[in-house]
């Protein structure tokens, strides 16, 4: 019996009277692999950013280890969180990794990985760049260190912003296409990395459009269609053997 | 070209220059000091907060900095309450005023450039501060205001140079400044042809230094911004 890590029930998102969410819950157990596929327009990313209030929800629960975030209507009617501490201490334990890599272009790789522990969960700089100096290993990018994001490639920025997510040892990754910006030769290197962190047991939900991974290396797998969970379930038997028309068609379009 | 007269008001120009300086440093300073917080205001979503920097901005900024000297220095010492406040002890002085006037008007220039280079922040690198749990103020002080004042650099220095040269208008209010050294070689020597071309070389050797300053910062500051070497 593992237990539940982060629990979002009910999410509902509208943008004035478009509808991008109606009504999605997900739940990640310690060490789950959520791949949450979907045709562009469906909702995932919204998702995602929902889950972090990076998006302000219009109905919904959010709940980390049990504790659920306290949401109170915001003068738009979206919902905001009660006390911004208490989404602050949520938000560092669920760190997120972005399509566009959103590393600060002003700092150095290790910079950007040292930033947020320090000043988020307090370390002391020698802490920090002993953390940091381990994930940048870890994803492989420890040559490129003392480097300004500009001088990177696209794969070792990634790879930057993952270690960057990890140096702040989160519950649950939040991965919102990770690869999608990439160029086509430079996706293998991130998908490793994130094969490599779901093999070590961490909790990560991805939104991808690479049905490999979500097949391989997902336990679970999510088909959002028009802001509804339209299928979910084992990806070997969802990918394998789609239930729903939709999916099909999905899938048919996805395969090359 | 009259080079011994030159020399011999050369004691002038050295003095003149100091003032100058003294000007464009404290209302730099000042400026700078008091342009941060207006221009996190100026660039705020909320109205309350942007619009009275805006009103400061587009006052300071649509009228000439020689009227607002004037206004300051003569125009202010036409009332009785002002001759008679406390804070006729430093109106009275030019010193104050075109410090005051200099000072004020930059910082008006400066606020622009810093909202601008705060509104021009990619919305993404502070989802990402936020997304890791920092607070408001911490990505104010740590990822805004760090990147937003880098990218300002460049527009900052040509503010600076014209604040150098803007500077001249002291000269008008009693201040000895290198315009006013000059004026003073001028009525002593009636050369104003020597007197003004050496104004404008030591204005020229003045403005060498203070590109040749931003320079190097923004080798220091902005060097992510460059081409890797």
């Amino acid at each position: 019996m593992t237990a539940t890590k982060l629990l979002v029930e009910n999410l509902h998102k509208c943008y004035a009277s478009n509808e991008v969410l109606k009504g999605v819950s997900l739940e990640a157990k310690a060490g789950d692999v959520i791949s949450v596929i979907g045709s562009s327009g469906s909702g995932k990313s919204t998702m995602l950013r929902c889950i972090n209030l990076l998006e302000q929800p219009n109905q919904g629960s959010i709940a980390l280890n049990g504790e659920a975030l306290e949401l109170i209507p915001d003068r738009d009617g979206s919902l905001k969180a009660r006390d911004p501490k208490q989404l602050q201490r949520m938000r560092a334990k669920l760190s997120m990794v972005f399509q566009h890599f959103n590393l600060w272009a002003h700092m150095t790789a290790l910079e950007n990985i040292i930033e947020a522990p320090i000043h988020v969960l307090g370390l002391s700089r020698s802490e920090a760049i002993v953390r940091a100096e381990r994930y940048l290993e870890r994803v492989g990018v420890s040559h490129r260190a003392a480097m300004y994001p500009a001088h990177l490639s696209g794969g070792e920025q990634q790879r930057v912003a993952i270690a960057r997510a990890l140096a702040m040892e989160p519950e649950v990754m939040l991965f919102d296409e990770p690869t999608s910006a990439l160029d086509p030769e430079l996706v293998g290197e991130v998908l490793k990395v994130m094969r490599d962190l779901a093999q070590e047991g961490r909790t990560m939900i991805v939104v991808t459009h690479e049905m490999g991974f979500a097949r391989e290396v997902s336990n679970r797998v999510i088909f959002l269609h028009q802001g509804v969970i339209e299928e979910s379930g084992d990806p070997r038997t969802v990918l394998v053997n789609p239930q729903s028309e939709r999916l099909r068609q999905f899938l048919s379009g996805s395969l090359k | 070209m009259n080079f011994e007269a030159i020399n011999e008001s050369l004691p002038l120009y050295f003095g003149g220059t100091l003032t100058t300086l003294k000007l464009l440093v404290v209302s730099l300073v000042a400026g700078l000091a008091v342009a941060l917080p207006l221009g996190v205001m100026r660039a705020s979503p909320k109205a309350w907060l942007s619009r009275p920097a805006w009103c400061f901005t587009y006052v300071i900024r649509g009228t000439p900095m020689l009227v607002q000297l004037f206004l300051i220095y003569y125009g202010l010492a036409q009332f009785e309450w002002m001759r008679e406040s406390i804070f006729w002890l430093w109106f009275k002085s030019a010193w104050f005023c075109a410090m005051l006037a200099f000072a004020v008007n930059t910082c008006a220039y400066t606020t622009e450039i810093i909202a601008g280079a705060i509104k021009a922040t990619h919305a993404g690198e502070l989802e990402a501060a936020r997304s890791m749990g920092m607070s408001r103020r911490t990505v104010l002080w740590r990822i805004l205001l760090p990147s937003a004042l880098r990218r300002a650099l460049p527009a900052y220095s040509n503010e600076a140079i014209m604040m150098l040269h803007g500077t001249s208008l002291a000269s008008v209010v009693t201040l000895v400044d290198l315009t006013g050294a000059a004026r003073e070689m001028n009525s002593r020597f009636y050369l104003p042809f020597e007197a003004f071309v050496t104004a404008g070389v030591f204005y020229l050797a003045l403005t060498f230094i203070l590109v040749g300053a931003f320079r190097a910062a923004e080798n220091r500051w902005l060097i992510h911004l460059k081409p890797r070497q």
